[in-house]
């Protein structure tokens, strides 16, 4: 398990311009410095939002990588709900005890995504 | 003595990010007239330095290195490191207090060990209080961190401690300073619980700090907290160090747990400042 280094990769992407071009350019060769398993690997070349909150990413740094990736606010919170259902419950860090989670926001109970 | 004023306020980065999406706009109004009240109190007190104790989401601190507290001693800062379109603030320079920074420090390292820091990124959770308290990035600003993130934790009763050294140091130093702890009380921030919120677990912690009943403050176990009140719960810790630095029972002058969409209960409350006893 490596959710240390999965962790440390968001966190260094997410707080840094550089790493972001770099990473836009050739996700691999940015990977490549971290020790990650296939699933996580996979997971981050894929933006699974669902299967990297699975694996235990805390949302403080998932939400941030969700922005980067585009996905707006209501689909990265349905995204990690999704992830729940298809992988089981987060596997590790500090989530590993919570759960798929309903909807708590009268706001996203529409499918009007507020766009 | 010269901490003028201290206080709290809620951070979440939906307050800003997300104030298109919230149907409950005449709520949301009341509480950003609220914070805009307390930007007044700030500037009335006449504070030359504004301190933010914040539980900052690991735009700095990582577990490869995490300080249990920090100050800013910096010149300047920047941020907010999210993508300004998501947050909706835009990029800024932030002015440090850096010699003012550097006296609190060496204040404060008299009884607790804070890590300091000349370069700082923030993140929502001070660049939302500053977007409302200062919004035109004009007050000197001393980011503080308290780890409220990743476990181990800082203890509570150190929260506690952390705050009475900052008004130990504030009060040796000429200059005025106010001071502002910001954090959630229960929330399950960006996860799939986001805006879950336990409004009577609130009331009860707001009730403690308008006591300022420092032993029941100080009584929360991390799982009691993590169960009732979620891992955004964890930030109480500054609250409690604000309310340690003032020394006094505060005023909840808005709470509601009405905006779940800001995935927080929104909160501003302004301490008494009691004169030190020690």
């Amino acid at each position: 398990m490596s959710l240390y280094y999965l962790q440390k990769f968001l966190y260094e992407l997410n707080r840094d311009e550089d790493t972001q071009a770099a990473f836009r350019k050739d996700p691999g060769d940015v990977l490549d410095k971290y020790e990650l398993t296939p699933e996580e690997r996979r997971a981050l070349e894929e933006g699974d939002i669902g299967l990297l909150y699975v694996l235990g990413v805390n949302g403080q740094i998932l939400m941030h990588y969700a922005a980067f990736l585009g996905i707006e606010w209501f689909d990265y919170l349905e995204k990690m709900r999704a992830g729940v259902s298809m992988h089981g419950p987060v596997r590790a860090g500090i989530y590993a005890m919570t759960g798929g989670g309903d909807s708590f926001t009268p706001e996203g109970t529409t499918k009007d995504k507020g766009k | 003595m010269s901490l003028v004023y201290a206080g709290v306020l809620s951070h979440a980065p939906g307050i800003t990010g997300r104030a298109g999406l919230v149907k409950n706009v005449e709520k949301r109004d009341e509480f950003y007239a609220a914070l805009d009240r307390q930007r007044q109190e700030i500037e009335a007190s006449g504070a030359q330095a504004l301190m933010v104790m914040a539980a900052e989401h690991f735009a700095n601190f990582f577990m490869n290195n995490m300080p249990a507290f920090c100050i800013g001693i910096g010149e300047k800062y920047s941020g907010p490191i999210e993508d300004p379109a998501w947050l909706k603030i835009d990029k800024a320079e932030v002015p440090g207090a850096p010699d003012l920074s550097r006296r609190l420090a060496q204040d404060i390292l008299q009884t607790v060990d804070v890590a300091y820091a000349e370069e700082w990124k923030f993140d929502h959770g001070i660049m939302v209080p500053l977007h409302f308290l200062t919004p035109k990035f004009d007050l000197p600003v001393i980011p503080v961190n308290i780890n409220c993130q990743g476990p181990p934790l800082t203890p509570l009763h150190r929260a506690w401690a952390f705050g009475e050294a900052v008004r130990r140091a504030a009060d040796a130093v000429p200059e005025k300073i106010a001071v502002v702890g910001t954090g959630g009380i229960s929330h399950w921030p960006a996860t799939p619980d986001s805006g879950k919120i336990n409004e009577a677990w609130d009331r009860d912690f707001l009730d403690r700090l308008t006591r300022f009943d420092k032993d029941a403050l100080l009584s929360y176990s991390d799982e009691e907290t993590y169960r009732d009140a979620g891992q955004g719960g964890f930030e109480i810790r500054t609250y409690i160090a604000a309310a340690a630095a003032a020394g006094g029972p505060c005023d909840v002058q808005f709470f509601t747990s009405e905006l779940p969409i800001f995935a927080v209960s929104c909160t501003v409350a302004r301490f008494e400042i009691s004169p030190r006893n020690q």
